[in-house]
């Protein structure tokens, strides 16, 4: 499947969201996600499934003013 | 006490995170400032979590409050949304709003500060809004849902000083009962005696003590000058005039002459 994470290209064989944590390794619980614009709760990655050209945006905190 | 949407802190220092020489000296700077509010910001990043992983457990280990910030958002959408992911992260309704309109300043897009505000408080959160010292918006953001104000006295980063002190004073007078954190432009412990004279309720402050030689040091100075700051205005000062007072009494002095 076709993703864009993060502002990158990538083919990724994942299904869900949840899928693709794991996949691209991301672990922890301060991880928040975004597919096309809207959140996505932790606990509903593991229901939200991809498709084809989904841009999805994993933020973990920074530093910040 | 100073009551920010519903919780008490002692200090009225908030602190910024960013920029510091390294975590140790984030750390150090936190306890000396004694502040119990520290800003975070969410980015992009590619560790799979474990950088930001590190920072937070940093943050969480200080005990402080965090205020998540939408700090680089230029749209509407984009720090509404950053908002909601900051709120998944930080499990806190609290945050800091920047919506820029200005790269050059980072003067704060008002028109879209308002229309975001309105739509997080809606949502439950408490929005902390970076704004100008413009009356009018302050309205309209208090309409929008605030209950809190930030406005800045000089650029981000610029450490100019409060620019405009009568529109600082204001403000004060404008607003008696909400209350008001000046974000922004603070270069010197001196800027924050001075705001905090005004009658202000709390300074934010990052980049004078991040990049200071010694943050640490800088961070306990700030803490003195903004208590000083509040105490004096606590304490009454005398209006300037023109002309000299006699401090000394003229009664009874001698005649020479």
């Amino acid at each position: 499947m076709r993703l864009i994470v993060n502002g990158e290209p990538q083919t990724i064989p994942v299904t869900t969201l949840s899928e693709l944590l794991i996949t691209l390794d991301y672990e922890g619980d301060w991880l928040a996600t975004a597919v096309n614009g809207e959140l996505v709760h932790r606990e509903d990655r593991s229901d939200h499934a991809l498709n084809d050209n989904d841009r999805i945006e994993i933020l973990t905190p920074m530093q910040g003013g | 006490m100073l009551a920010l949407y519903g919780t008490e802190v002692a200090s009225r220092l908030l602190l910024g995170t960013a920029r510091y020489p390294s975590p140790a000296i984030l750390a150090e700077a936190v306890r000396q400032s004694a502040t119990e509010i520290v800003t975070v910001s969410l980015r992009r990043e590619t560790a799979g979590g474990r950088n930001g992983g590190a920072f937070f457990e940093m943050i969480r280990a200080l005990g402080v409050r965090v205020l998540p910030n939408t700090a680089g958002c230029h749209g509407v959408s984009e720090a509404v949304l950053t908002a909601k992911m900051a709120r998944e992260v930080f499990q806190t309704n609290w945050i800091k709003l920047e919506v820029i309109g200005n790269h050059d300043t980072l003067q704060p897009d008002v028109f879209g500060l308002v229309e975001a505000a309105r739509i997080l408080a809606s949502e439950g959160f408490d929005v902390f809004p970076y704004t100008t010292d413009d009356l009018v918006v302050a309205e309209r953001l208090l309409e929008a849902g605030c209950k809190v104000l930030m406005p800045w006295c000089a650029p981000i980063g610029s450490a100019a000083g409060p620019l405009n002190l009568s529109a600082l004073r204001a403000m004060r007078a404008h607003f008696p009962d909400i209350p008001l954190i000046v974000d922004a432009g603070i270069g010197r412990p001196s800027h924050a005696t001075t705001v905090m004279e005004l009658g202000f309720d709390a300074v934010l402050l990052n980049t004078a003590v991040a990049s200071a030689r010694d943050p640490a040091a800088m961070a306990g100075a700030f803490a003195k000058a903004i208590d000083a700051g509040r105490q004096a205005f606590g304490a009454g000062m005398l209006e300037p005039r023109d002309m000299a007072v006699p401090s000394t009494p003229v009664i009874g002095r001698a005649v020479f002459a």
